[in-house]
């Protein structure tokens, strides 16, 4: 420790912290534009000069590490000139037209100018000009604004992993640009909105629409990836205006996903539905609640008496809150129906019951940093959770290598130490051949169950599974890492996979013989909650694909498009048109649901109370931010009145909070959680290794854009370059085997289903597979996700229909 | 696409830093381009940063900032002539009116026969040899008068 003082206030401070740190640590306000605690420094604003003892210039609070004795002052005669000059200095090319400046109110050059800067300026000449750049749908751009900071620039290349913007010229010409017209891809990219001093970065979707001193602010939960990360809500008469981060270290540090951030703007979609609304003899009707209730329950009375409860299938959204998944599971227990799921978009139920707890990602979201090993099955990661890709970055960038299994090739921008790419399928294979070196590695064989043993005899270990397997144990190029800290994680991919058991019980057990933490990656903000509250199927009941597989009489469905959240979309259409009834609540009144027949207004998570439970078993509660639109009532408060509707008892809550006290029987709830984390599985499942494929494979790829209900209707996010049409994309030796090009139209087959698609190369694609995005109308009429798959060439007539589907969509 | 020759060119520069750290070689590599090249359009810059396996970016970022990479084409000659603090106050104002008045084209502009460039130099760290000017980058002329300047420029019009 040593001993500095800064304003005359005596401080202790760590060795190698710099001047700023001190001062932020006790309280002592140093004004700072290019300096953040996230990035490097770069020290060019000078913003924080002060004045040191014993040095006859001002430093860089933000530049000079403390010495042992560093007398600091912060207001001094000298340190305010500094400030006055450096301000002037700065001010001399900034536009002062804050009045029309979208950061008015909220800009940190406008409050440094005030609190530090002279009244005037004694620049007259005139100022120079930089022309906009076009850097895509998310982030508008005002250059003359910019001050040179280089936040954005350091942001893209450190956190976001790829430099997609960078300072061109010098001196008085330089500029803050993408490299020759190209835009800012990057899906943290609104950070930069956050991180810009001035007003040269700002949110296009939510420019000039309100003033910050409008707006009122509400923390919230946002609903979509497994984080769980924290936010603010702005709110103008009743309208969310925007959606910042809220700090949380442990969680999402001081950054947010672009689509956490910008999802906001689907919330109010021209199909919002607004009033409940009844199908009479072909025909939409809007209805009242207390018509539509009773309708409702009447149409699920008489369904569940005549044909048993069992003719009920109930799916429910992985982004509903734990209250609305506890009470449906109440609600569908009391009509005798075990048909319930959250799990839409998966195929493998074979874990089922063998569980010991709730899956989740086996350890803090923080600890990802602190890996050394961490290995990645079957996850397009900054495609699932975009801040998890950053801590794991973050990890690599501190030295722990990754190794990735995967039927894609994605750049998940960063260095990958070692890779194998292969069809799903094969996936299996790979990961025995992993657990096979290691035991090896390890000399530990015999710790594994004999039966395992023997399945992995006739598996023949290659040499970059071999790498993989030294890589885990610690071996590597420059260094022998002694026991190692190692990280295992399923993706989406992997979830959705007919073969997750083999995938998972592998995994189990190279982490077993690593040590490894680890465990599944939830794909939605509230899977885990999900799985703690049970909403999967009774000993007896059905599981989500099942449901779909064998049609049900009637659904309940529960915030969900079922063409688009199930993971097999043709099955999913065909259920709800065969089914008598099918009840949606629902958000939307979307064309997925054109086969329901009754359609009760639902709240998103801005306008209802709820808890989610993220991935790594945080429990959290939000309020509602606004209050609901039209008719629109919190889910929870409509399941409790179609209950009682119904006539079961034990639905007389009136609020969210007495949901969740009854859930965690007013305990903490951690307290709970901390029981039932655990993703061991009770017995030996039996699985099979070896099993060879012909043919090709599907990746069905949820794009992360097209993810749940709300995120679809999002106008910038769909505007993105991740937004493309889904394409049957392969692999070059894949194209020529087929005797394909890219451009090419064709059939893509699965089961009975079809989609038209255009060819596109993609090298980035496992051979043997075909990459065709799902949760798209375009291929509605697919299977499985990760299932098989047949291509042929389109003919003429095709074409035809092809260029219809298009202007349709449009 | 990079020639071979430039490509082993610039192997030859990697070579002089670490393995992971290709951008270092960022400057030699331009530098090898422009020379093959005259001057450096973005596909140039494009096929640079691809090389390296660096973001297009960050190449251009270096391209843009040192005033001896030529974003625009320069024709034959390159004459770039200092008009800092020195050599300003040892006369490179009538040097450039001189050379401009010759050759009949301002800063940044190309003969049009393609021949000549005239553009501003910052400070060449030659004082003592104020004024000053070189050609193409490489060859250095000191204690300009405009009689030099037209030798110079006969000289390069010959060869
Ligand atoms: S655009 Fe904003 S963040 Fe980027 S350098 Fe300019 S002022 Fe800084
Ligand atoms: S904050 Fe220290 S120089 Fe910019
Ligand atoms: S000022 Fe011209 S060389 Fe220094």
């Amino acid at each position: 420790m040593l001993n500095i003082e800064i304003d005359g206030k005596p401080l202790e401070v760590e060795h190698g912290s710099t001047i700023i740190d001190a001062a932020d640590a006790a309280g002592i306000a140093i004004p700072r534009f290019c300096y953040h605690k996230k990035l490097s420094v770069a020290a060019n604003c000078r913003m924080c000069l002060v004045q040191v003892e014993k040095f006859n210039k001002p430093l860089p609070a933000c530049a000079t590490p403390v010495a042992d004795g560093m007398k600091i002052y912060t207001r001094s005669k000298a340190a305010v000139e500094a400030q006055q000059s450096v301000m002037e200095f700065l001010l001399i090319n900034h536009p002062l037209d804050c009045p029309i400046c979208d950061q008015g109110g909220e800009c940190d050059l406008q409050d440094i100018a005030v609190a530090y800067g002279a009244s005037g300026s004694r620049y007259t000449e005139e100022k120079r000009v930089v022309f906009n750049k076009n850097i895509g749908p998310l982030v508008s751009t005002d250059m003359t604004r910019c001050i040179q900071c280089t936040r954005c620039v350091r942001f893209l290349k450190e956190v976001g992993g790829m430099q997609e913007l960078g300072m061109v010229g010098r001196g008085e010409h330089a500029e803050i640009t993408a490299y020759v017209d190209q835009s800012v891809n990057s899906e943290l990219s609104g950070n930069i909105i956050d991180l810009c001093p001035v007003g040269a970065l700002t949110s296009k979707p939510f420019r000039y629409s309100a003033r910050s001193w409008e707006l009122t602010r509400r923390s919230s939960i946002a609903p979509h990836d497994g984080l769980g990360s924290h936010i603010e809500v702005h709110v103008k008469d009743h309208k969310v205006m925007r959606v910042l981060p809220r700090e949380k270290e442990s969680i999402n540090e001081c950054w947010l996903s672009d689509r956490d951030r910008f999802s906001y703007e689907g919330l109010n979609s021209p199909d919002r539905l607004k009033v409940p609304m009844i199908k009479h003899n072909g025909q939409w009707q809007e209805t009242d609640w207390k018509t539509a209730l009773e309708f409702a329950a009447g149409q699920l009375k008489d369904i569940t008496k005549q044909y048993g409860g069992d003719a009920l299938g109930v799916l429910v959204s992985p982004n509903s809150t734990m209250e609305e998944g506890y009470l449906i599971k109440q609600l569908s227990e009391g009509l005798g129906c075990g048909n319930v799921d959250y799990r839409l978009r998966q195929t493998d139920f074979r874990l089922d019951g063998k569980r010991t707890g709730t899956p989740w990602m086996g350890c803090n979201i923080q600890e990802i940093e602190e890996l050394d090993r961490i290995l990645l099955i079957g996850s397009n990661i900054r495609n699932e959770h975009p801040l998890l890709a950053q801590r794991i970055r973050k990890a690599v960038a501190n030295g722990a290598e990754l190794c990735i299994v995967s039927p894609l090739d994605n750049d998940p921008l960063m260095d990958v130490a070692h890779k194998v790419i292969v069809r799903p399928n094969d996936m299996v294979n790979v990961l025995g051949q992993i657990l096979k070196a290691m035991s090896g590695l390890q000399k530990l064989s015999l710790c594994l169950p004999p039966t395992l043993n023997t399945l992995l005899e006739e598996i023949k270990v290659r040499p970059n599974t071999q790498k993989i397997a030294e890589c885990l144990a610690g071996i590597s190029e420059e260094l022998i890492l002694i026991a190692p800290k190692v990280g295992i994680f399923l993706g989406n991919m992997a979830l959705s996979d007919p073969r997750f058991t083999e995938m998972y019980s592998m995994a189990e057990a190279i982490g077993g013989i690593t040590g490894a933490k680890g465990g599944i990656l939830p794909p939605a903000a509230n899977s885990t909650g999900m799985h703690l509250m049970g909403v999967m199927p009774s000993a007896t009941g059905m599981h989500a694909r099942a449901m779909i597989e064998v049609p049900r009489k009637a659904y309940l469905l529960l915030n969900i498009e079922p063409e688009l959240d199930c993971q097999h979309a043709a099955l999913a259409t065909d259920a709800m048109a065969k089914a008598e009834c099918v009840i949606a609540l629902t958000a939307y009144k979307s064309a997925a649901l054109e086969n329901a027949d009754i359609l009760l207004p639902i709240a998103p998570f801005t306008e209802t109370s709820g808890t989610f439970m993220s991935m790594e078993g945080r429990v959290q509660s939000f309020q509602a931010v606004t209050r609901p639109l039209g008719e629109c009532r919190p889910a929870w408060k409509v399941l409790r009145v179609l209950a009682n509707t119904l006539g079961l008892n034990g639905f007389d809550y009136n609020s969210s909070e007495e949901v969740k006290n009854k859930i965690f029987h007013g305990e903490k709830p951690s307290a709970l959680v901390w029981r039932s984390l655990n993703n061991n599985l009770k017995e030996l499942v039996e699985i099979q290794i070896n099993i060879k494929k012909e043919g090709l494979q599907r990746i069905g790829e949820v794009p992360q854009y097209e993810s749940d209900p709300i995120v679809r209707r999002s106008p910038p996010l769909q505007k993105t370059k991740y937004n493309i049409r889904p394409m049957a994309r392969m692999h070059a030796d894949q194209l020529t085997e087929l005797g394909l090009q890219d451009g090419d139209l064709v059939v893509a087959y699965q089961d009975k289903g079809s989609a038209l698609l255009k060819v596109r190369l993609d090298n980035h694609v496992a051979k043997g597979c075909v990459r065709v995005a799902a949760a798209h109308p375009l291929t509605a009429g697919l299977g499985d996700l990760m299932g098989d798959i047949t291509i042929e060439k389109a003919s003429t007539e095709h074409a035809a229909l092809y260029e219809k589907q298009l202007t349709e969509m449009a | 696409m990079l020639s071979a020759e430039a490509i082993e060119k610039i192997e030859y520069e990697l070579a002089k830093y670490p393995k992971d750290r290709r951008q270092a070689a960022v400057m030699s590599a331009l530098r090898i381009v422009q020379i093959e090249r005259g001057w450096l359009s973005k596909e140039s810059v494009t096929d640079v940063a691809k090389y390296l396996g660096i973001p297009e970016i960050a190449a251009m970022e270096v391209a843009s900032f040192y005033n001896m990479y030529d974003l625009q084409p320069v024709g034959q000659y390159k004459i770039t002539v200092c008009t800092n603090i020195s050599c300003m106050l040892r006369g490179s104002d009538e040097i450039v009116d001189h050379l401009q008045h010759t050759l009949g084209v301002g800063f940044n502009e190309v003969t049009a026969d393609g021949k000549f460039c005239i553009k501003e130099g910052e400070c060449m760290g030659c004082c003592g040899g104020a004024p000053l000017l070189h050609v193409n980058n490489t060859h250095m002329h000191e204690f300009l008068t405009t009689e030099k300047v037209d030798a110079l420029l006969e000289e390069l019009n010959k060869g």
